[in-house]
C-alpha cells in the first residue's frame, strides 16, 4: 500500500519535474527573498542609536551616496572588479583551451584549477601577505640573487588588492570556457583547416565565437562576485583601498549604521544588474545562437 | 595523388602499414573495409589532419610531396563524417568559409555560393540565410558538400557522408555525388564500409583490412574476382570450398578433398596436389532435384535447411550432405502467391554450377 503510494508520489515527479524546486525555492525565500525584504525596508528607514532602526521613512542614506568620497569607492569597485575580469579571462582563457585539448592530463589539470577551493580562501589569503609583504618571499628571493637591492612595495597596495581578486576568482573563469570549448569537436576544427584557415583565423572566426556562452558565464562568475568582495582588499589592500564590500561590512559592523549598509548592498546590486543586462544585450545575438547550437 | 610506403602508427597500434595506391585525377576512387581497417586514416593522412610515420613514406599530389605540408596548404578539400558544420554561422557564412580564407573578393564570392548551393540542390534564397542547427540531416549534408566545392579543390576527400542518412536519400545522393565527379573533373576519394555503396560509386576500389590494400580494382572485378577470402567475403556473400588438385583434363581441373568433388579451369601456377580454395556467388548456384540431369559440371548433394524471402530474391540454405557445411543459393523471386519455390525444408537437392564461376582464392580460406 505505502509502496504504492511511493510509487505515485515519484510518478507524479518525473511527469512534473518542476515541483523538484520546491525545496530549494523554500530555501532561498526563507535565507534569501525574506532577509533582503527586510533590507529595502531597513534601508528607507532613520539609524537607530545602538544600531537597528528607528520607524520613519527617509530617502538620506540613498543621498549619502552622492558624496564623493562613497562615489569614488563605487567607481574604484566597478575598476577594480572589471580589471580582474579582464585579467582572469586573459589568464583563463589560455588555460581553459589547454586543458580542453588535453587528452591523458585533462582530469589531472581540472583537479588543479579545483584545487584552491580545498583550503579556507581566507587562509589563502593571509599567506599572499607573507609572499608580497616586504620582509616576504619574493622580496627576500628578489634580493638574494641580486636583482633588486631594496624590496619592491607591493602590500597595501592596488596591485595586491587585484592579484588576491585575480587568484580568488580565476577558477570561476577557467571552468565555463573549459565547459564550452570542450564541447567543440576537434572536426569543426579540422574542418576549417582543411578549409584553408591557418590557426590565428580557425581561432578568430570558430573558437573564439564558439566559447562566447563560456566567456559571458566566466566573466559574470567573476565580476559579481568581485564587485562585492571585502577580504582581498581588506587583508591585502589596507585602509586605503576600500571597496564597496569593505563598506557594507563596516556598516553592518563596527559603524552600526544598519540602513545605510542596506543601501550600500543594493547600490552594489543596482549596478551589477545594470552591468549585466548591458553586457548580455551587447553580444545577445551571437550568444543565443551559440547556446542553441550547442544544446 | 599518390601514397608511396606511408605508414601511421597510434601508440602501439599499426592504423596503416606501408600504403602505396596511385589515383589519376577526375577518378571516383573508394576506400572499402570494416571499421578500424584505417581507411579513415588513409583519408587523414591524404588531407594531412595526421602525420604520417617518419620511416621514409611519401604522399604526393599532382606529382608534389605534400608530406610536410599543412591540410590548408594542399589543394584538397573534405566532407567530414557528421557534416562539421560551423554551428555559429549561416548557411551561406559556412559555404564562404573557405573562399573568405583565400580572400577571394565579396562580388565573387556570393556568385560562387550562390552557384555552388544551386549546384548541390539547394535554394539560396530559401537556405543561404538558415542556420546549420535549423536544417534535416540530408540538408547539412549538402550544405558540407557545398562548402568543400566551392573552393574548387583539385580532390574531394569524403569520409562516410551518407552514413547518417536515411536509405532513399542516399541513393539518390550517390546518384548525385557521382554525376557531380562526372560533370566537375575532381578526384573524389571515398571512404565507406558500405560494400554497396562502393560498388555503384566507384571506378575503383581499394578494399583494406588491418592497416592494409588487400585489393584494388574496379567494382567488377573485386567482385567478381576476389583474390582473397576476406575480399570474396566482405564484398556481397560467399560460398568457400576446398580441396586438393588432382587431376586435370579438358582444360578442367578436378579437386578433391573433404569427401566432396569440383571441378575448376585449368589457370597457371595449380599443379597437382596444390591446395586449392575457391569461392562461389550464392547467385551462380543452382538448386536442382537430385535425378535431374544438367549441364552444369559441378554437383554436390545437400539437404535444405531454410527457405528465406528477401524480397526480390530468396536464399535457400541448405547443408552438404558429405562435409555438413553450409552453402547459400540465391533464387530469383518469381511471385511467392502465384509461383511459389519448390522446395522445403528438410528436402534432398542437388547443388550445381559451371566451374567457370569459381573464384580461385590467391590467399588462404580465413
Amino acid at each position: 500500500m505505502k509502496d504504492v503510494r511511493k510509487q505515485r508520489l515519484l510518478a507524479r515527479i518525473v511527469s512534473k519535474p518542476t515541483t523538484l524546486l520546491a525545496p530549494a525555492g523554500f530555501w532561498l525565500l526563507l535565507f534569501f527573498i525574506i532577509p533582503l525584504g527586510v533590507m529595502v525596508v531597513y534601508s528607507f528607514m532613520p539609524r537607530g542609536i545602538y544600531g537597528g532602526v528607528e520607524p520613519g521613512f527617509t530617502l538620506e542614506h540613498y543621498l549619502r551616496f552622492l558624496d564623493p568620497l562613497y562615489l569614488t569607492i563605487l567607481l574604484r569597485t566597478v575598476l577594480m572588479a572589471a580589471g580582474c575580469t579582464a585579467v582572469c579571462l586573459l589568464l583563463g582563457y589560455p588555460v581553459a583551451f589547454a586543458i580542453s585539448r588535453a587528452r591523458r592530463w585533462k582530469h589531472i589539470l581540472l583537479l588543479l584549477v579545483i584545487m584552491p577551493f580545498w583550503t579556507s580562501f581566507l587562509v589563502r589569503t593571509f599567506a599572499m601577505i607573507f609572499l608580497m609583504r616586504d620582509t616576504g618571499l619574493i622580496n627576500t628571493t628578489l634580493m638574494r640573487i641580486g636583482v633588486i637591492t631594496e624590496p619592491i612595495v607591493m602590500l597595501y597596495t592596488p596591485f595586491a588588492v587585484m592579484v588576491g581578486l585575480v587568484y580568488t576568482f580565476l577558477p570561476f573563469m577557467i571552468l565555463p570556457i573549459y565547459a564550452s570549448l570542450e564541447r567543440l569537436p576537434n572536426s569543426i576544427l579540422e574542418a576549417a583547416e582543411v578549409l584553408g584557415a591557418k590557426p590565428a583565423a580557425r581561432f578568430r572566426r570558430i573558437i573564439l565565437p564558439l566559447s562566447g556562452p563560456g566567456v559571458v558565464a566566466g566573466s559574470l562568475l567573476v565580476f559579481v562576485p568581485a564587485l562585492g568582495s571585502f577580504i582581498p582588499s581588506d587583508l591585502l589592500g589596507g585602509a586605503k583601498q576600500m571597496l564597496i564590500g569593505n563598506l557594507v561590512q563596516n556598516q553592518f559592523g563596527a559603524a552600526r549604521n544598519w540602513p545605510f549598509g542596506s543601501a550600500a548592498s543594493f547600490v552594489v546590486m543596482g549596478v551589477v544588474l545594470i552591468g549585466v543586462l548591458v553586457y548580455l544585450r551587447s553580444g545577445r545575438g551571437e550568444v543565443t545562437t551559440a547556446l542553441q547550437d550547442a544544446g | 595523388m599518390e601514397f608511396r610506403g606511408v605508414s601511421k602508427t597510434f601508440g602501439n597500434t599499426r592504423a596503416v602499414t606501408s600504403l602505396s595506391l596511385q589515383i589519376p585525377p577526375g577518378e571516383f576512387f573508394s576506400l572499402l573495409g570494416p571499421s578500424g581497417c584505417g581507411k579513415t586514416t588513409t583519408l587523414r593522412l591524404l588531407a594531412g589532419l595526421e602525420e604520417p610515420d617518419r620511416d621514409g613514406g611519401a604522399i604526393f599530389i599532382d606529382g608534389v610531396p605534400v608530406t610536410d605540408r599543412r591540410p590548408y596548404e594542399r589543394d584538397l578539400s573534405m566532407v567530414f563524417q557528421h557534416y562539421a558544420l560551423f554551428p555559429h554561422l549561416s548557411v551561406a557564412r559556412n559555404v564562404a568559409f573557405g573562399l573568405e580564407q583565400r580572400s577571394v573578393p565579396a562580388a565573387e564570392r556570393v556568385r560562387r555560393v550562390r552557384d555552388t548551393l544551386a549546384l548541390v540542390r539547394l535554394d539560396p534564397g530559401q537556405f543561404g540565410n538558415r542556420m546549420p542547427s535549423e536544417l534535416s540531416g540530408g540538408q547539412r549534408q549538402r550544405v558540407a558538400l557545398a562548402r568543400a566545392l566551392v573552393i574548387k579543390p583539385s580532390i574531394l576527400l569524403l569520409d562516410e557522408p551518407l552514413g547518417a542518412i536515411d536509405l532513399k536519400l542516399r541513393k539518390q545522393m550517390q546518384l548525385e555525388l557521382k554525376a557531380l565527379n562526372r560533370t566537375l573533373g575532381i578526384t573524389f576519394v571515398y571512404v565507406t564500409h558500405d560494400q554497396e555503396e562502393a560498388l555503384t560509386l566507384s571506378d575503383r576500389i581499394a578494399v583494406m583490412d588491418q592497416g592494409r590494400v588487400i585489393q584494388i580494382g574496379a567494382p567488377a572485378e573485386i567482385y567478381e574476382c576476389p583474390r582473397s577470402a576476406f575480399v570474396a567475403e566482405f564484398i556481397g556473400e560467399s560460398n568457400f570450398l576446398s580441396g586438393i588438385a588432382r587431376e586435370e583434363r579438358d582444360g578442367l581441373w578436378t579437386i578433391g578433398g573433404n569427401e566432396l568433388e569440383f571441378q575448376i579451369p585449368a589457370q597457371p601456377g595449380i599443379g597437382t596436389g596444390s591446395p586449392i580454395n575457391v569461392a562461389v556467388r550464392p547467385e551462380w548456384l543452382r538448386v536442382c532435384p537430385p535425378g535431374q540431369a544438367s549441364h552444369e559440371a559441378n554437383r554436390i548433394p545437400a539437404t535444405v535447411r531454410e527457405v528465406v524471402y528477401l524480397g526480390e530474391t530468396l536464399q535457400v540454405v541448405a547443408e552438404v550432405t558429405a562435409t555438413r557445411q553450409t552453402m547459400r543459393v540465391t533464387v530469383p523471386n518469381e511471385g511467392q502467391l502465384k509461383n511459389p519455390i519448390v522446395w522445403n525444408p528438410g528436402d534432398e537437392v542437388v547443388l550445381t554450377w559451371l566451374p567457370g564461376d569459381c573464384q580461385v582464392l590467391q590467399e588462404g580460406v580465413s
